[in-house]
């Protein structure tokens, strides 16, 4: 028994708070059964595509989402192969401008959870099948889950997103998925930040504190500039009524 | 030498002073823009101020838990006392007696007196727990002293004076016997009288003195379950009540018998209308007296019957047929009836009847114009005078369906109206005006097929003609009212004037109330131009108006749609109308057979220029609205880029669909929130008509920051089902209403409803009370692309890889808040602002500069450059913030706004109880001359300028041709 190649890229820290993504790598091409052989505490859930000519859902087994128990949940694909069938088919569907969905049910990702309640129903996502062809099957899966570890919703992008058109020649391009999986768990929102805001203060004031300059009036800090307007005020006022008693004399 | 020190400090003041933003208006500016109009709700209890005859006031308790006086001579308030909202504040009764007026409020909780002269508040008391029942004055000696109430297991009586506790007696048999009426005649004695239903009723006698119980008697009456609805007390303490079943009055004197004498109606010769429950009503002029002999009996919707009772024998004195409304009227010692009775389809006459004798008083006919486009007449408020040759005078205050008030005066003259459905608006928008009808004429050319280039020469000399005329005649009115005083020019508005301004800064406001009455009144003046009343509109409607055709399409007239959904079934009906005059539209809407779960508007048009509705029934097919074959197939050719999103709160599902071309439609995604965790408490989208002018942000080292300008993006909020204060939480899911994907998901723990958000642009602001810190918060989530724009030329939901950045900051808000709205403007240029609706009535104007989660912790020189404010935790409240200054908004439940022609300019509506409109400039009036604008300077300035340089010119051509001569 293989283990699974898994490369957690643990906490990514982003610019307001910490968004806690795992992602995993996934092998490609491995049976499901293989990994339903896994430890029994880990617990396998079906990940679902569909994609027909005339859009009415035929989901068939695309893969197994594999939850690891314990206090540290873990997720990880293994996917099958699509077989030549199914690439003509994709491509039948993208030359119709078709869509591509997937779903998974409603599963909590604590294992441990999983006995406790049966939800019914399923998550869905879709995805164009011409981006899907043109992005040679590399896309990236994300689970929403919400506090409590309960899936809410699933979403599929594929790298590169657009449909220009190009024609995908190549068969074997269209056999393997490339995928990337992540869970994403709400973000804590940040709350008004008065403690950060309180020690700035502080220093401020203590910076006041230490520089009694600052502290000082506006007429002690000026009091030369104020003094030295004022005489030069004075002098020219006092200079003028001679120059007017002068013009009356002559 | 002090001279120049004043000046240089002037001078300093007055840069300080142009520094600080002044947003305030100026003293000479109130009420130029803006305007409020004061509304109490519908009429409860009404009473006529009769203590004084030249008085002129009538005292109104309302649904809406208002109480006031209005002028009955202008329909303005006099004062007005607004109370809590809901049961709270709930008016159980209304007691009027001379200058006192007493209340009795939030189901027998307090009880008050105000002194209606003044409307200041004489007393209040705090009465004992217990459910209201009823409430009476008591009077002894001609002079009323006491206060009587009645709850259910108890009866106090008051002092009228000072509200002090005389006495309070427990009722014997509290538990089983159902109290609900008491009585007093000004014998000294007060009369309790309760049921046990289908038994028998109790009779207990209080001494007025102390509240010992005199006498207890139970008398058989096992049809009886309800003395308010069927009883009356008549004459010297005799209890008149009506049975249905068997059809016949009753009579019991409460103070002797103990036993009920039946009298069959047959035997009166009157018969009952089938399924109608005949009403009792009796008059007690004054409260210390007997009750009047005299009664009147309703047997059917258009019937009425004056009937007296006459030494133990009911005699008829008068049968009123056809009669819509009667009630009785006193003044002095006289006492009328005043009824209403219908002449034609629109018209109504009231006269007044003797109710001694029934006989038709001479000259009191008073004709009423029932409007066919306000509701069916529901109450008869009569004011009688007494007239110097000693005749009786009347008006009467005319209460319809439509919670409207109009007050009439012989022989049939509106004094006023008050339309009071205004207090519940519900929804609204604002419609541009349209053109002249000059200017339509030079617009309707460019519509029309060319017919020949001689015949468009003469059409467009014709109407430049007719321009050319319209121009003179403005400016000979212009000539003409300058040489008026100011006060005289009227600026009367009439639906025939309407007309877009220069600035389109006058537009029409369609309310949609909740009692189903439709207005349409002038943005500028607060004038009502229209009103239409819909019937039959379920008490539990939910309400959505649409544009689906404005006025920019000259020779179709602007049409709007109201959707109007039963809550309960589903139900939905569409109301299409013209919103510049009130009419129905021809255009039929279509019917609709199966609940509709979803309303959208498309940027689709018909060949006619109005926009596509669409509806989502609970089948999931959609109709469409108009449904012409164009709007047919361009859907058919639309279909695969047409998704829309259902939200099932109850089950937490929020489901994605796109249009297929035969008009049915798949599911394509679905994101379910577990119902058990939290509950979706509101989705909020962007609105459609909002524009943002600039794509990013510059950076203070000039790179530029692009914003996520998704306008599919929904901010979904939830609410914990915990409601535990440390593990209560809201939760805001930003999702993408196309492709489904969670765009951001954010958990504001420690946290609780209710959560007001505003969601545009880049940006989404959300306010929440704080369990934790016991204080009211805001929250900031701004979405960026980051540096670089994936794909800059368009916006498509399926193609958008990478997820933004999100950046996030919160702010302690020192106030809660009742509602709250964003700016919005033309083309999106000027800065946005905050309106946010204070419980205190005041509208606060907060720059979104200060909502911005990039504020520095720590100042840096880059931040510096970017005008970036320091962060600070607490949002201060600044009173020149607040855009209605002293004019306070009751209760205010929603903040419309709406853009103009000007840039600068945002209209803004907030209405609750009250509607205020106004106008905001968020980045100063940067298009617009001032009010005080020196025209003369600048003129004087450029004429002299412009001589300067001719004469200099002129010189300078003489120096130089004297320079050539040398």
């Amino acid at each position: 028994m293989k283990p699974l190649i898994s490369l957690k890229a643990t906490f990514i820290s982003f610019i307001v708070s910490f968004v806690c993504i795992k992602i995993a790598w996934c092998n490609n091409g491995r049976r499901v059964s293989d990994a339903q052989d896994a430890e029994f505490s880990d617990f396998s859930v079906p990940l679902e595509h569909s994609f027909e000519v005339d859009d009415v859902g035929r989901f068939r087994v695309r893969g197994a989402l594999l939850l690891k128990a314990g206090r540290e949940s873990g997720v990880s694909l293994s996917q099958n192969h699509l077989t030549q069938d199914d690439r003509i088919k994709l491509k039948d569907v993208a030359s119709v401008d078709g869509l591509y969905r997937i779903r998974v049910p409603r599963v909590s990702l604590q294992a441990d959870r999983q006995m406790e309640r049966h939800m019914e129903g399923y998550l869905t996502a879709f995805v164009r099948a011409c981006a899907m062809v043109e992005s040679h099957l590399s896309d990236v899966i994300t689970l929403h889950t919400d506090l409590s570890g309960t899936l809410i919703g699933i979403s599929i992008v594929t790298l590169p997103g657009a449909c220009t058109g190009t024609d995908v020649e190549d068969e074997v391009d269209l056999e393997l998925f490339n995928t990337t999986l992540s869970v994403m768990a709400p973000v804590n929102a940040p709350g008004p930040e008065t403690a950060l805001f309180l020690e700035r203060m502080e220093q401020e004031s203590e910076k006041k504190g230490k520089n009694p300059q600052e502290q000082k009036s506006f007429f002690a800090k000026y009091w030369y500039l104020i003094l030295g307007g004022a005489i030069f005020l004075m002098a020219s006022n006092s200079a003028q009524p001679p120059a007017g008693g002068g013009r009356e004399q002559s | 030498m002090t001279v120049p020190m004043a000046k240089f400090f002037l001078l300093s003041f007055k840069v300080i002073m142009l520094c600080l933003a002044v947003d305030a208006v100026f003293e000479d500016q109130v009420g130029k823009f803006d305007w409020r109009q004061q509304y109490v709700g519908n009429v409860r209890f009404a009473h006529f101020d009769a203590h004084l005859q030249s008085s002129k006031k009538v005292i109104l308790a309302t649904e809406k838990n208002v109480f006031a006086a209005v002028n009955t001579r202008t329909g303005e308030l006099f004062w007005r006392h607004v109370d809590k909202n809901g049961p709270e504040g709930n008016i159980n009764a209304l007691l009027h007696h001379g200058q006192d007026a007493v209340l009795v409020v939030g189901n027998g909780r307090i009880l008050r007196s105000w002194d209606i002269n003044v409307g200041g508040l004489n007393w209040e008391i705090v009465l004992d727990s217990g459910s209201f029942q009823a409430a009476s004055f008591v009077g002894q000696q001609d002079t009323v002293k006491n206060v009587a109430v009645l709850k259910k297991t108890a009866l106090s009586l008051h002092y009228l004076s000072n509200g002090h506790q005389k006495w309070i007696e427990n009722l014997p048999d509290g538990e089983t016997v159902d109290y609900q009426f008491v009585y007093s005649g000004g014998t000294g004695e007060v009369y309790v009288l309760g049921v046990l239903p289908h038994s028998h009723i109790a009779i207990v006698t209080y001494s007025v003195d102390d509240g010992e119980i005199i006498k207890q008697v139970s008398v058989e009456a096992p049809w009886l379950s309800n003395i308010q609805s069927s009883c009356a007390m008549v004459s010297q303490g005799i209890l008149m009540c009506m049975d249905t079943l068997s059809t016949s009055l009753y009579m019991l004197d409460v103070h002797a018998q103990t036993q009920m004498t039946q009298i069959p109606l047959e035997s009166l010769g009157l018969h009952v209308a089938p399924d109608f429950l005949p009403v009792l009503v009796s008059a007690q002029p004054n409260p210390s007296r007997r009750p009047l002999s005299e009664f009147l009996l309703q047997l059917s919707p258009d019937h009425y019957l004056l009937l007296q009772l006459n030494n133990g024998q009911i005699v008829t004195l008068r049968d009123f047929k056809p009669a819509m409304l009667a009630s009785f009227a006193t003044t002095g010692d006289k006492t009328v009836v005043a009824v209403m009775s219908p002449k034609n389809k629109t018209a109504c006459s009231v006269n007044l009847f003797s109710a001694e004798t029934g006989r038709r008083l001479l000259d009191t006919t008073l004709n009423v114009n029932i409007d066919p486009n306000s509701g069916k007449p529901e109450k008869l408020y009569v004011q009688t005078f007494l007239k110097k040759d000693d005749s009786v005078g009347y008006r009467v205050m005319l209460q319809t369906e439509d919670h409207t008030l109009s007050f009439l005066q012989q022989p049939g003259r509106v004094v006023w109206t008050r339309e009071e459905s205004l207090s519940d608006v519900v929804t609204m928008e604002m419609v541009d005006l349209p053109l002249t009808g000059t200017q339509a004429e030079l617009e309707g050319e460019f519509g029309k097929k060319a017919d020949g280039l001689m015949s468009m020469v003469l059409k467009r000399l014709s109407s430049q003609l007719i321009l050319l005329q319209a121009w003179v005649a403005h400016l000979w009115k212009l000539f003409y009212d300058a040489r008026k005083p100011h006060s005289q020019v009227k600026n009367d508005v009439s639906i025939e004037t309407l007309s877009r301004d220069e600035f389109n800064l006058q537009k029409m406001m369609v309310m949609v109330t909740a009692s189903g009455k439709l207005f349409g009144i002038d943005s500028k003046t607060g004038t009502i131009l229209w009103r239409h009343y819909l019937e039959n509109i379920p008490s539990n409607a939910a309400f959505k108006l649409m544009v689906q055709r404005t006025t920019a399409h000259f020779p179709h007239p602007p049409q709007c749609t109201l959707l109007i959904k039963d809550k309960d079934t589903g139900l939905t009906t569409l109301h299409v109308f013209n919103p510049i005059f009130g009419k129905k539209s021809h255009v039929a809407p279509p019917a609709l057979p199966q609940p509709i779960l979803q309303s959208l508007m498309l940027p689709l048009m018909d060949q006619d220029y109005a926009k596509v509705l669409l509806l989502v029934d609970d089948q999931y097919k959609v109709s469409a609205f108009p449904s012409t074959k164009n709007v047919l197939q361009q859907l058919q050719e639309m279909a695969s880029s047409i998704f829309f999103y259902l939200v099932d709160s109850i089950q937490g599902r929020l489901s994605g669909y796109r249009l297929r071309t035969d008009l049915s439609t798949e599911l394509i995604w679905e994101v379910v929130i577990p119902t058990e965790i939290q509950t979706i408490v509101s989705v909020k989208g962007k609105r459609p008509n909002e524009h943002v002018h600039s794509q990013g942000r510059v950076m203070g080292d000039r790179s530029v920051l692009y914003k996520y300008l998704n306008p599919n993006l929904l901010a979904v909020v939830t609410e914990s089902t915990d409601m535990h204060q440390e593990r209560s939480f809201i939760g805001i899911l930003l999702i993408d209403g196309v492709s489904g994907r969670i765009i951001h998901e954010v958990v504001q723990r420690k946290a609780r409803g209710p959560v007001h958000v505003v969601h545009s642009e880049n940006w989404v602001v959300y306010e929440y009370w704080s369990t934790k810190s016991r204080r009211n918060e805001f929250s900031v989530i701004e979405l960026y692309e980051g540096m670089e724009l994936y794909n800059s030329t368009v916006f498509s939901s399926l193609d958008r890889p990478h997820a933004p950045q999100v950046l996030q900051q919160s702010y302690i808000f020192p106030s809660s808040i009742s509602t709250m709205e964003a700016t919005l403007t033309e083309k999106g240029i000027t800065s946005r602002h905050l309106l946010i609706g204070l419980p205190s009535g005041g509208i606060l104007s907060l720059p979104k500069m200060f909502l911005d989660p990039r504020r520095p912790e720590i100042i840096s020189e880059q931040s510096r450059e970017e005008n970036l404010i320091p962060y600070a935790p607490e949002l201060i409240i600044r009173t020149e913030w607040f855009v209605n200054y002293n004019q306070t908004v009751s209760r205010v439940r929603g903040i419309y706004t709406a853009p103009s022609g000007l840039e600068s300019t945002c209209l803004v509506v907030a209405y609750g109880l009250d509607i205020y409109q106004t106008r905001v400039y968020p980045s100063k009036q940067f298009d617009v001359l001032k009010d005080d604008y020196d025209y003369m300077l600048i003129s004087s300035v450029l004429f002299a300028l412009f001589f300067a340089t001719m004469i200099s010119k002129r010189l300078a051509e003489v120096k130089l041709l004297n320079r050539a001569w040398r």
